[in-house]
């Protein structure tokens, strides 16, 4: 068993919270903490995640010295996908470094919920790609938190979209049962309020269908389907609860064609446990799929082949690997472009924020970054902190995702009204004044 | 007719998913009716089992084992490791608090718990390990009275196969065997037990590998459900309640309580469920424990403990 002694190494780094890259902080480094679970139950989807940040990170430091010669400081903390745990992480490590942390990213909605006022009174960025509270895309009242690439309430909207598409057109989605099989925590119920904001407009019949957390259970959940017999499931799940929805509904024979997972429900792990069970069960995508693109050459040839990889190189572009590199390459991007206006030095949370609310990566950009046929231009302002909301949609075939729709936008029409509503009830509830974004530069 | 036929094929995938429940009870009852300890790393157990398992089985079929050879052999190194993680945890955590009171030892297993878990993953991996020992696809029996028929997983009835196998086995063990009366014997009274020659850590060392090798077959039946991965752990919580209502002493009772725990919180959650918001079926077992707890403290199959006072 090969992986035996870099598995130990691994999780005994992480498990003595032990830093990874650089092991004293100098004055020209810039801090950036990393909170991971690379145990419990949900492991096998935050470690491949992690394994790419830190391989994004190690990239830059090894191929470019740094951030414009301003080195990398990395370390990581094991949340263990627990709430607590998270904001134990964020404290201990907010202030570490020249400057404190540049930015925080939980991969968590839970410990998003439980950081949002925290990190905004810290002046620490959050940023949530992909997850998250979706009102924060309103950045008037959300300064610190960026719900970039989308939010899921973009995510509810693309899926039926896609429904819609399959059908035949949104006129028929009225009288039609599609039903939300989801995780019974902040991040599960998420789409809720979006998902029946659609279902008045179409005419749909929405259900929706938590499950406990870990969701190694849902007998229950899948023979209501069973009797229900929805035309569509959503699958709002994470972990464990992605292969175990695949599989009971092998197991009521419902028809996998018939599932559509967000796009935390679209990774290998996610479908490799049911094996030919999964063919044909479909995910959106976070713009991105799996595949290997220009950035990952520069990071076999910087830092595999130096011995500093994090992962066994066949995980190298994955799902979930390609997140972590895209999460953590709008990071970078945003402390460069601070830099433009602060200086290339070490920055504080406060001033990575203003070049996280002016990220603007263009077409050109992307692909001198290495990451073209991955992801579209993004452009975040002060009111629009998700910056684009364009997804697509993959289907399993038993080896490997392929990419089965075109580009879909998520209707703004829809989703705005309905930020506004939320994010300015939040703003009035904690007696927040939201700023006028026509006046910020 | 329809109603009759749903209701039907909840309760009997509640009473299903009940008895693999008891797989994962079965070693706690089995752990506590012979040494008085109530041992909370049995989960962790079952991911150990299942990790070893199939990581040799995996490594076999690599290097072109035929699947039999390999399952044996995958079977075999798995026993091997559960049986040197009851010798180790006999020597180095149970030995050493021979006659401590229940609490410490309870506690000793929770540290056995973290241990056991970090290990697992440590040395065999944390991703998600697919096991496919069993089918997991579904008969539909009753389609000429029932519109649809009624769902039946096969993996389920394997599952209560090897339950039924396990429990008669150990039954039969326990009542019939020297080593089986030793066990009682030292369960009884630690002390009192070695004071008439009763080699109290041999006992011990077989009752832990006796729970292993149940941990075993408990990971290879959930590994084929779920995918042997840490989330196996979680099993623990739902054996919990189990033995509330079977009782701890009665192996007869980890499957009847298993059956009560399977059903009820199947039918709740499908019938009780969506009335009031759903997600209701992890903490309607415990009720149903709290329940038992009420009338009849020992559970309903556990021995009711009379002491001089």
């Amino acid at each position: 068993m090969p992986s035996i002694a870099r598995n130990a190494l691994i999780l005994a780094a992480v498990m003595s919270g032990a830093v990874v890259s650089a092991p004293a902080s100098a004055q020209n480094e810039q801090f950036i903490p990393i909170l991971s679970y690379r145990t419990g139950p949900y492991a096998v989807n935050g470690a491949p995640y992690a394994n790419g940040v830190i391989d994004y990170y190690n990239l830059i430091n090894e191929r470019d010295g740094g951030i414009n010669d301003v080195k990398i400081l990395i370390e990581e903390c094991e949340t263990g996908y627990a709430t607590d745990k998270g904001v134990e992480c964020y404290e201990r490590l907010k202030s570490k470094g020249p400057t404190g942390a540049a930015f925080i990213n939980p991969l968590s909605t839970g410990i998003t919920f439980a950081l949002t006022e925290k990190t905004a009174a810290d002046k620490i960025p959050i940023i949530t790609m992909g997850y998250g509270r979706a009102d924060s895309k309103n950045g008037a009242v959300f300064p610190y938190n960026f719900p970039m690439l989308g939010t899921y309430w973009s995510a509810a909207d693309i899926a039926i979209q896609h429904v819609a598409k399959e059908l035949g057109g949104f006129d028929k989605l009225k009288g039609k049962k599609i039903s939300l099989l989801y995780h019974d925590s902040p991040y599960g119920k998420e789409p809720i309020p979006m998902l029946q904001v659609l279902a008045q407009k179409y005419g749909f019949e929405f259900t929706p269908i938590p499950v406990t957390h870990p969701g190694v259970e849902q007998k229950s959940q899948w023979l209501a389907i069973r009797q229900n017999r929805p035309d569509y499931v959503l699958v709002w799940g994470w972990g464990v609860m992605n292969s175990t929805a695949v599989k009971e509904a092998a197991a009521v024979a419902y028809p996998r064609e018939k599932m559509i997972g967000v796009w935390w429900s679209g990774a290998e792990p996610d479908v490799t446990p049911a094996g030919d069970q999964a063919i044909g069960y479909k995910s959106l995508m976070l713009q991105h799929g799996a595949g290997r693109f220009p950035v990952h050459a520069d990071i076999e040839k910087y830092v595999y082949a130096k011995g500093k990889g994090s992962t066994e190189p066949g995980k190298v572009g994955e799902v979930l690997y390609n997140r972590g590199i895209v999460n953590a390459m709008l990071g970078v991007e945003g402390i460069r472009k601070a830099q433009e206006k602060f200086g290339q030095k070490p920055l504080t949370g406060e001033q990575v924020r203003w070049g996280l609310e002016n990220l603007n990566l263009s077409e050109a950009r992307i692909k001198e970054l290495g990451f073209e046929g991955m992801l579209k231009p993004i452009r975040i302002s002060c009111s629009d902190h998700e910056g684009t909301r364009d997804g697509r949609v993959q289907q399993w075939d038993g080896k490997s995702w392929k990419i089965i729709s075109d580009w879909y936008t998520a209707d703004e029409a829809l989703i705005d009204p309905l930020v506004r509503e939320v994010s300015m009830k939040y703003a009035a509830d904690k007696k927040i004044q939201p700023r006028e974004c026509s006046k910020e530069s | 007719m329809i109603a009759l036929g749903q209701f039907l094929e909840v309760l009997i995938g509640g009473l299903m998913s009940g008895v693999l429940y008891s797989l994962v009870a079965l070693g706690f009852v089995l752990i506590f009716k012979a040494s008085g300890v109530f041992n909370f790393a049995q989960g962790a157990m079952v991911l150990l089992a299942g990790l070893a398992l199939v990581r040799a089985l995996d490594l076999l079929v690599a290097n072109g084992f035929p699947l039999w050879a390999a399952i044996v052999l995958g079977i075999g190194f798995s026993a091997v490791i559960m049986a040197t993680t009851a010798w180790l945890i006999e020597r180095f955590v149970i030995g050493p608090l021979v006659n401590q009171d229940g609490l410490t030892l309870f506690m000793s297993t929770i540290g056995v718990t973290f241990v056991i878990e970090g290990a697992a993953e440590m040395i065999f991996g944390s991703d998600v390990y697919p096991l496919r020992l069993f089918p997991t696809d579904a008969w539909f029996v009753l389609e000429g009275l029932f519109p649809g028929g009624i769902l039946v997983n096969k993996l389920d009835v394997w599952g209560a196969l090897i339950a039924g196998i396990l429990v008669a086995g150990l039954a039969l063990f326990f009542q019939r065997t020297k080593t089986g009366r030793a066990l009682r014997a030292v369960a009884d009274d630690h002390l009192a037990a070695h004071s008439v020659g009763i080699p109290i850590s041999w006992i011990w060392f077989v009752v832990w590998l006796a729970a292993g090798l149940v941990a075993l077959v408990a990971a290879t039946v959930w590994g084929t459900k779920l995918g042997v991965q840490f989330s196996i752990t979680f099993l623990a919580l739902k054996a919990l309640p189990v033995l509330i209502i079977g009782g701890l002493t009665s192996i007869p009772g980890a499957i009847a309580g298993g059956l009560i725990v399977g059903a009820g919180e199947k039918i709740a959650e499908v019938y009780l469920g969506p009335s009031i918001g759903g997600g209701i079926e992890y903490w309607f077992a415990y009720v149903l424990a709290l329940a038992v707890l009420l009338v009849r403290p020992q559970g309903l199959f556990g021995e009711r403990i009379i002491e001089r006072v």
